[in-house]
């Protein structure tokens, strides 16, 4: 019953014109899990998180998130459903600062209405007291990902490295169950890369939360997650263990040629 | 002397300042310059009209149901018709917004014809106040400028303090980011649109007491409104406005000191020269989106 999978994809399909990103991709992810999508450029790995968090409509395929089919729903209902994610560019509101980037995470769990102005009135109005907790399970992230420096420098002034992990710490703030990160190595150094390396793990172990990752970067993935999913062409290659995948004959095809 | 030329040029730049507000609400919202607003405007002024003058309801519910008008012809604007386009680009975009004002200058002359007719407002021209110096204003300029500052304060605090406001500037910022974080992209772009409209509405109301109500009322103080906005920097709404009063000023000195006659011309060498010297206005700012 695919209803009781805490995260299922079943025959994820999607064209475009003539080219299929992704070719009836079935996979499932188990609660608490970091479950890697791993496959040479262009093999549809962005094209599949696109699918999943709802800014591209699959052609064919279902996907269920905690009993519940997803599939086609808009963006702002499936982050409300509790899907968060990062992006491979990096999206944050660039002439905005830290702290209002991961305020805006929030966004979803604010309850004052619309018109609501948490400032503007009394102290200990209902809308005061809501940011005032919002900014503290803010300030949590901040401490966590180490951006005290960065709290209130402009986004667009921070190096490339710190706009990752302000883009990991938004997606945080939105307290997800299920968090889809793509690429979150690429373009860290090495130092950069040991702590990304760490806060996963943290991720995983304080907050409770399931991680689907597309990642490049062979060692990490190896050494932090549970399962691997491997394709190419937008097909599956083949679905295990990281000792499984990495010595599968279609992968070692894949990434090395031949 | 001087300073009574510039009191004169601050009640005219207030309506240039709203217009180019106006325009640079949704134009910051969608990148779509709307060429329907002066026609939007123009529409709600005669419902103020039909209100005031046919119908002889109160001033203050005429005023708030004609803007209660211009918030939903907006989102009309947005959700029956730019929503509509299928795989838009900017330039369909731009000729739904002209559609929709040949539309609208078309049902206006259909309803209520060429006539000039007269939108009596509680504030008379006539009347003035010494403001000291013999400078003088008038109580139409002064409640002019007295409006225009209100609406931009309440906008203001609007987008600085509310949920909607901060919504709608990362919309802006990262339309696919707001998305993924459970903001409805959609529905800001409609606000958006309304406020504008709400915003041009009256725009529309302080210049018919001053020119006349007719469908062609809206085309100057779009225009003027359009040569403020890039000169204060389309993307800035604090620059627009700047850029309003700053044309109502020029346009006025240079009225009085070199040609009344080629007053109105000022307004589109301004945009001429700000393209070539500033394109991004004075207080613009440029989004280099990196890649």
């Amino acid at each position: 019953m695919s209803g009781n999978d805490f995260f299922r994809v079943e025959g994820l399909t999607k064209h475009f014109g003539g080219l299929t990103a992704n070719d009836s991709l079935s996979f499932r992810v188990e609660r608490g899990m970091l479950f890697s999508i791993i496959g040479p450029n262009g093999a549809g790995k962005s094209t599949l998180f696109n699918c999943i968090n709802g800014l591209y409509r699959p052609d064919a395929g279902k996907i269920w998130f905690r009993g519940r089919e997803i599939t086609g729903l808009s963006p702002h209902r499936i982050a409300a459903a509790g899907i968060g994610r990062t992006f491979q560019n990096i999206e944050l509101f660039a002439n905005m600062t830290t702290m209002e980037n991961l305020m805006l995470g929030r966004h979803l769990h604010m309850k004052t209405g619309l018109f609501g102005a948490a400032m503007m009135f009394h102290r200990r109005s209902r809308a005061a007291r809501e940011e005032a907790a919002h900014r503290e399970r803010v300030e949590q992230i901040i401490d966590l990902l180490e951006l005290q420096a960065s709290r209130d420098k402009y986004v667009s002034q921070l190096a490339y490295g710190t706009r990752k992990v302000v883009e990991l710490g938004r997606a945080l703030a939105a307290e997800p169950d299920l968090l889809l990160l793509d690429e979150p190595a690429a373009g860290l150094n090495n130092e950069e890369k040991e702590d990304l390396m760490f806060w996963i793990q943290d991720i995983r172990r304080e907050f409770g939360i399931t991680i689907l990752m597309i990642e490049h970067n062979m060692q990490l993935v190896q050494d932090v997650s549970d399962r691997i999913l491997a394709i190419n062409f937008g097909k599956m290659l083949t679905e295990g263990t990281p000792g499984e995948v990495v010595n599968h004959p279609e992968v070692l095809k894949a990434y090395l040629g031949g | 002397m001087i300073t009574q030329i510039i009191i004169s040029g601050l009640a005219v730049g207030s309506v240039y300042a709203l217009m180019a507000l106006a325009m640079s609400i949704t134009y910051k919202a969608s990148e779509i310059p709307n060429f329907a607003q002066g026609e939007m405007a123009m529409i709600s002024t005669y419902i103020a009209y039909v209100l005031l003058v046919v119908q002889g309801i109160s001033f203050i519910w005429a005023f708030f149901f004609s803007l209660l008008f211009a918030m939903v012809l907006g989102m009309a604007l947005e959700f029956v018709f730019i929503r509509r386009a299928k795989e838009p680009n900017l330039l369909n975009l731009i000729i739904i917004t002209l559609g929709f004002q040949m539309m609208l200058y078309g049902l206006a002359g259909w309803k209520w014809g060429a006539d000039q007719r007269r939108l009596r407002m509680p504030f008379s021209e006539s009347e003035t106040y010494d403001l000291g110096g013999g400078i003088v204003v008038s109580q139409l300029g002064l409640a002019t400028i007295g409006t225009a500052v209100v609406l931009m304060l309440i906008i203001w605090l609007f987008l600085r303090f509310t949920r909607l406001g901060l919504a709608m500037k990362a919309s802006q910022q990262n339309a696919m980011a707001a998305r993924i974080n459970g903001i409805r992209t959609n529905r800001i772009l409609s606000v958006s649109f309304g406020i504008s409209s709400v915003v041009g509405a009256i725009a529309g109301m302080m210049v018919a007491p001053v020119t006349t109500l007719d469908p062609n009322m809206m085309w100057d103080p779009l225009l003027k409104g359009f040569a403020a906005a890039v000169l204060g920097g389309l993307t800035s709404l604090g620059g627009v406005v700047v850029g309003g009063y700053l044309l109502g000023i020029i346009e006025n000195l240079f009225g009085f000191y070199i040609s009344l006659e080629f007053k109105s011309v000022v307004a589109f060498l301004i945009i001429v020269i700000v393209l070539y010297v500033r394109p991004s206005g004075l207080f613009g700012r440029h989004y280099v989106r990196k890649v």
